[in-house]
């Protein structure tokens, strides 16, 4: 088991290295350059030179990369260029280990932007995950049991349209209509637990989060009811009813059971890329996360964030990966030997 | 699959053996015609089969409307009977100025038609979620027969690779490429700002949807592998692409047409969203997305605007799922047992 946890953390690591080398290339090997953009649009020649030294675009984008991931090891100083950072000491940026950056736009190190925006973006998602899944596993576990019947196309239909309709659509819905419009809401602004207390952080996301959850639900509902439908077709679950087991501990010891374990992967998967950010439902609210932050450094160029982005939010999924495979070997041991 | 094929044939067994490959006898049924004959009596996917084939004609015929003038998308209309300069050009009349001339109202601001803009919208949305699902499709079908085929280190190599494209966050990627590739795309070929934007929207969401289709292709590969035909046409000395595009590809249509189905609505989705975020095609040009995000800063006082692209997307986006998802039905020859 332990050299299993090993191998798949080596591949882990190696997939992490190529994935960000294959992230600088795609971003710094382009024919334009960009400390154009990052310096702005009215930016001079020398002004464009000076930026590509202080960031280092003026390295080929391996070295760009192998940078990088000192940065990540040993951690590193911003301006890039030695030189520089002898002209003006008082500038210069210290990035510790873990740096994924510095980007220009914010005059900041890429890792203190996520700092402030990763708790919104975490809240969110834990938020919206509970929902989603007591949703979703619910509403397809009834619709598995009156399969065919009303009560099961209605909640397959509501599941169709929910999943059909835009997110952004239903979340302006709820922000223009049931927010600013009918008042139900106070219109959600992020407040930390800190700054508000649990009320107040849960009150705001709770908009946010149902937008978001609606979506996954409408997935899951069909999901579960998919996965419930099959066990319960299975051999070992008629004998358990022609054994005169009660109805229900059929459903809830057998069916169930066999039904969750394929949707456990599929939430911690869709769990762990959500802690990146929901991009759509943090632009409608407005609401500061890593997705938020990603459209902003669209916006204005902001390359490095971009970048440390990607390569935080592909190393979320790699774990996520990772775990969900430790945990398969620890269920099913014939997972570890092959 | 042709859905003309004649229904009259009633065949006293429902379930005939698999007949792959065996010339079609009087009283059998192809496995085809046997899955027409499954969808045709599933009420729903029947439904959804006319709606995707109403849509699919309609977005033929916006071109050609346009062109005869029967519908007009682009030129502005600023007449101060249809729109309210007082109001910052909300259209007049009831439910955003639907009258028989305009049936779904008027386009608060410059005063296009509404119905022209969305009918012409399906038909640029359409064409890159089609062309998007093509790419993904072309690209993970063959990579799925080679890596399936091969085996070894070419099937470990293309599994990695799937598993590299599958690790970076799609959305994600799909916004932050746009910022350099756009304009990359343009100063290499010169295209203007839209076809640029289609091109990279085409190209970035099928370069990401390919490994899904190739996982599939390549596990039902593996079992095509060992069947006979395969040996005999080997031992006839069948080259390498004479066995995967010939003896291979039309052994794996079906799954093709299902994820074909099923893959379309979640690009026609995906350049709604994209659109929201300030990428893809711009206006003039309507696509559903860049539509209905104009329609955002209206929902308050131009509800109906807001409303109708919206609905145009669940209404396309559910049809072709539950089209997609009777097609997979019918084909499952366990269905009907």
């Amino acid at each position: 088991m332990f050299a299993y946890v090993i191998r798949r953390l080596f591949v882990g690591v190696i997939m992490l290295l190529v994935m960000s080398l294959v992230t600088f290339l795609l971003f710094f090997a382009g024919p334009l350059d960009p400390a154009r953009f990052a310096c702005g649009k009215n930016c001079s020649e020398a002004q464009q030179a000076q930026t590509s030294k202080a960031l280092g675009f003026d390295k080929s984008p391996v070295v760009q990369w192998s940078d990088f991931v000192k940065g990540v090891v040993t951690g590193r100083q911003f301006p890039d260029d030695p030189a520089l950072r002898k002209a003006a000491p008082k500038l210069v940026t210290d990035c510790p280990t873990g740096c994924l950056g510095y980007s220009v736009v914010s005059t900041s190190t890429v890792n203190k932007e996520f700092k402030e925006a990763i708790p919104v973006s975490v809240s969110i998602a834990i938020f919206a995950f509970i929902m989603w899944i007591i949703g979703g596993v619910l509403f397809g576990v009834i619709a598995a049991l009156f399969k065919g019947r009303l009560l099961d196309r209605g909640i397959v239909g509501i599941a169709l349209v929910f999943f059909a309709f835009p997110t952004f659509f239903i979340g302006q819905l709820f922000l223009q209509f049931v927010a600013i419009k009918w008042r139900v809401f106070e219109v959600p602004d992020y407040m930390s637990i800190a700054e508000g207390g649990i009320g107040a952080w849960a009150y705001n996301l709770l908009l946010p989060a149902f937008t978001l959850a609606l979506f996954y639900m409408a997935g899951y509902v069909r999901m579960t009811r998919a996965f419930v439908l099959e066990s319960m077709g299975e051999d070992y679950l008629r004998t358990a009813r022609a054994k005169g087991v009660r109805q229900s501990r059929v459903l809830f010891k057998h069916a169930l059971r066999a039904a969750l374990t394929p949707l456990v992967t599929m939430a911690g998967l869709d769990f762990a890329s959500l802690l990146g950010g929901a991009i759509i439902t943090e632009t409608v609210f407005n609401f500061n996360g890593l997705g938020k932050l990603a459209v902003v450094a669209v916006n204005t160029y902001d390359l490095p964030t971009l970048v440390g982005l990607v390569i935080l939010l592909a190393t979320f999924v790699i774990l996520a990966n990772i775990v969900v495979d430790i945990l398969y070997a620890v269920i099913d041991p014939r997972v570890r030997v092959g | 699959m042709s859905l003309s094929e004649s229904q009259l044939e009633v065949s006293p067994t429902p379930d005939e053996p698999k007949a792959d490959d065996q010339p079609q006898s009087l009283e059998g049924l192809s496995p085809t015609k046997l899955a027409v004959r499954r969808f045709r009596k599933d009420r729903l996917s029947m439904i959804a089969f006319y709606v995707v084939a109403f849509v699919l004609v309609a977005a033929i015929l916006a071109p050609i409307f346009t062109k005869i003038g029967i519908i007009d998308p682009i030129s502005l209309n600023q007449d101060d009977k249809l729109i309210d300069p007082t109001l910052g050009g909300l259209p007049r009349g009831a439910a955003g100025g639907i009258t028989w001339a305009h049936p779904l109202g008027i386009e608060p601001g410059t005063g296009r038609d509404v119905l022209s803009r969305l009918w012409y919208g399906v038909t640029f949305s359409l064409s890159i979620s089609l062309a998007a699902a093509i790419v993904a499709i072309v690209v993970g079908t063959v990579l799925g027969i080679i890596a399936g085929f091969s085996g070894g280190l070419i099937d470990a190599t293309v599994g990695r690779l799937i598993d590299l494209t599958l690790s970076f966050p799609q959305t994600l990627m799909l916004l932050a490429l746009s910022s350099i590739f756009v304009a990359a795309i343009q100063q290499r070929t010169g295209l203007s700002t839209n076809p640029a934007n289609a091109v990279y929207e085409i190209g970035v969401l099928g370069l990401f949807g390919w490994p899904a289709v190739a996982r599939l292709i390549r596990g039902q590969v593996l079992s095509i592998r060992e069947r006979e035909f395969i040996e005999a046409a080997k031992l006839l000395g069948a080259s390498p692409r004479r066995l995967y595009f010939k003896e291979i590809l039309p052994n794996v249509w079906a799954p093709l047409l299902v994820s074909f189905t099923l893959i379309t609505p979640q690009y026609v989705s995906a350049e709604a969203a994209l659109s929201y975020l300030g990428v893809g095609i711009k206006p003039p040009t309507p696509t559903l997305g860049n539509i209905l995000t104009d329609g955002v800063n209206y929902a308050l006082t131009d509800f109906t605007y807001f409303l109708f692209p919206a609905i145009v997307i669940a209404v396309i986006v559910v049809s072709l799922n539950l089209f997609g998802d009777g097609v997979r039905d019918a084909l499952d020859p366990k269905a009907d047992r």
